[in-house]
């Protein structure tokens, strides 16, 4: 029997059945955990079948806020030290959404990224690229009422990493996601268009469908682009959306 | 339909620059009365310890409630002052993470049932393209796992690698909780 089947045992008399949502199941969206070109998921990525869980209360709840207060200088990179970065500033916003393309508002939004020489301020980063002493390269935002998320940074560098020979990633910022709910958790990767470096990239190329990996292009917004300042670049997210109320009669 | 939802994409080896927080660990503070610290290890297919791995959990509060608009019973504040109920850590250079938490209560599923008392766990790292989900039930809760409609849906002879070990001597304090990746004893892992 799996949770799905579960009997129906007819519960605590008086008690109102509990009606949840429940969230698509994307297929062929994301990128399968073995993607052997991507070397570390050899050894990382789980062999055993997935063991498919219900959209339940731990599943359709989730953290609706930040650890501690947001404030407007967490989404401006490109401040608190004696100087500015070296590169590109540019202004990327966009919204979060989900697949019905309701705006999720309120949620948070955190964002790392290497500096413009690609190298990243990070102990682990052997990258003989310059570190930037003005840039550390992590930021974070809440979105608003429309779902809005809205960074200042640079345009990250391409860096070399160890996969294979003459292995280079295409110059990206990380997104982390939460959504409302634990089902919408997400993790992903923004690229820049036009990249001559995505034909090469495993990572990127681990996305199956070619529509889906465009899906994490961003695109360059000239309304965004303030003039003798910065480019202005916009990406959406969209996070799965809800199947629809599930009532279960008892 | 499934049209434009964003695809997953890894974690990458530097997520210490953003995704750490001071306070992650700490669902409750620290030195809350009735508090236990689920700690453990994240493991590869070679046994060896992922130093570059964050660790997330998630839980209803001490009565089986959630401060969450979505929660059809309402959103109920928990009686324990600071409590999140989420959960974040990265692991250390053994590759081990430390929550610090209160026993969550027991949930009502929709058909009638109950849900043993649980946290929902995503590990993160490089190598790994999307989240893995999995569960952490405690070991002291033997007539209630064995009514947990999860569990029930797990092949018996992996089902205890969702299950916390109390070491000798924790007295309740402390859970231990290992998530390998691969190997024999590969870590049960759902399809949220």
């Amino acid at each position: 029997m799996t949770a799905d089947q579960e009997a129906r045992p007819g519960g605590e008399r008086g008690v109102p059945p509990l009606e949840l949502p429940s969230y698509v199941r994307p297929e062929g969206v994301h990128p399968p955990m073995h993607s052997p070109e991507y070397r570390s998921t050899q050894i990382r990525a789980p062999k055993q079948k997935l063991v498919r869980l219900p959209n339940w209360l731990t599943e359709i709840t989730g953290p609706r806020y930040a650890p501690s207060p947001v404030t407007e200088a967490d989404a401006d990179l490109t401040i608190g030290h004696p100087g500015e970065p070296l590169g590109e500033r540019i202004i990327l916003t966009g919204r979060v959404l989900d697949s019905d393309g309701r705006p999720i508002p309120d949620t948070l939004v955190e964002i790392w990224q290497a500096n413009a020489s690609g190298r990243y301020h990070h102990q682990v980063d052997d990258h003989p690229a310059p570190l930037d002493p003005n840039f550390d390269g992590g930021g974070r935002c809440m979105t608003d009422s429309q779902g809005r998320y809205r960074f200042i940074t640079i345009k990250p560098g391409a860096y070399p990493w160890g996969n294979h020979l003459n292995a280079w990633r295409p110059a990206h910022i990380h997104f982390s996601l939460f959504g409302q709910a634990f089902a919408q958790r997400l993790v992903t990767q923004m690229y820049f268009p036009g990249d001559p470096l995505f034909r090469y990239d495993p990572i990127f190329n681990s996305i199956p469908d070619a529509k889906a990996r465009e899906r994490l292009i961003c695109s360059l917004d000239m309304e965004l682009t303030k003039p003798d300042w910065a480019l202005g670049y916009s990406w959406d997210i969209v996070l799965r959306g809800r199947n629809g109320t599930v009532f279960e009669e008892r | 339909m499934h049209a434009g939802i964003t695809p997953s994409q890894t974690v990458g080896p530097y997520l210490s620059l953003a995704l750490p927080w001071p306070e992650g660990p700490y669902v409750v503070p620290e030195g809350t009365a009735g508090a236990i610290a689920i700690t453990g290890r994240i493991l590869d297919g070679n046994n060896q310890p992922l130093p570059d791995a964050l660790v997330e959990t998630w839980q209803a509060d001490e009565n089986g409630r959630f401060n969450h608009r979505d929660d059809p019973r309402g959103a109920a504040e928990s009686g324990i002052a600071g409590f999140r109920g989420f959960g974040r850590c990265a692991t250390d250079s053994q590759g081990r993470y430390r929550i610090v938490t209160v026993r969550p209560g027991c949930l009502p599923t929709p058909s009638g049932g109950a849900e043993a008392p649980h946290l929902d766990v995503n590990v993160f790292a490089r190598g790994l393209l999307n989240r893995v989900v999995t569960r952490l039930y405690f070991p002291d809760e033997a007539a209630a796992n064995a009514a947990d409609p999860v569990l029930a849906g797990v092949d018996p002879e992996r089902r205890d690698t969702l299950i916390a070990v109390a070491p000798p001597g924790s007295d309740g304090g402390e859970f231990r909780f290992d998530i390998r990746l691969q190997g024999g004893r590969e870590t049960v892992f759902f399809d949220v």
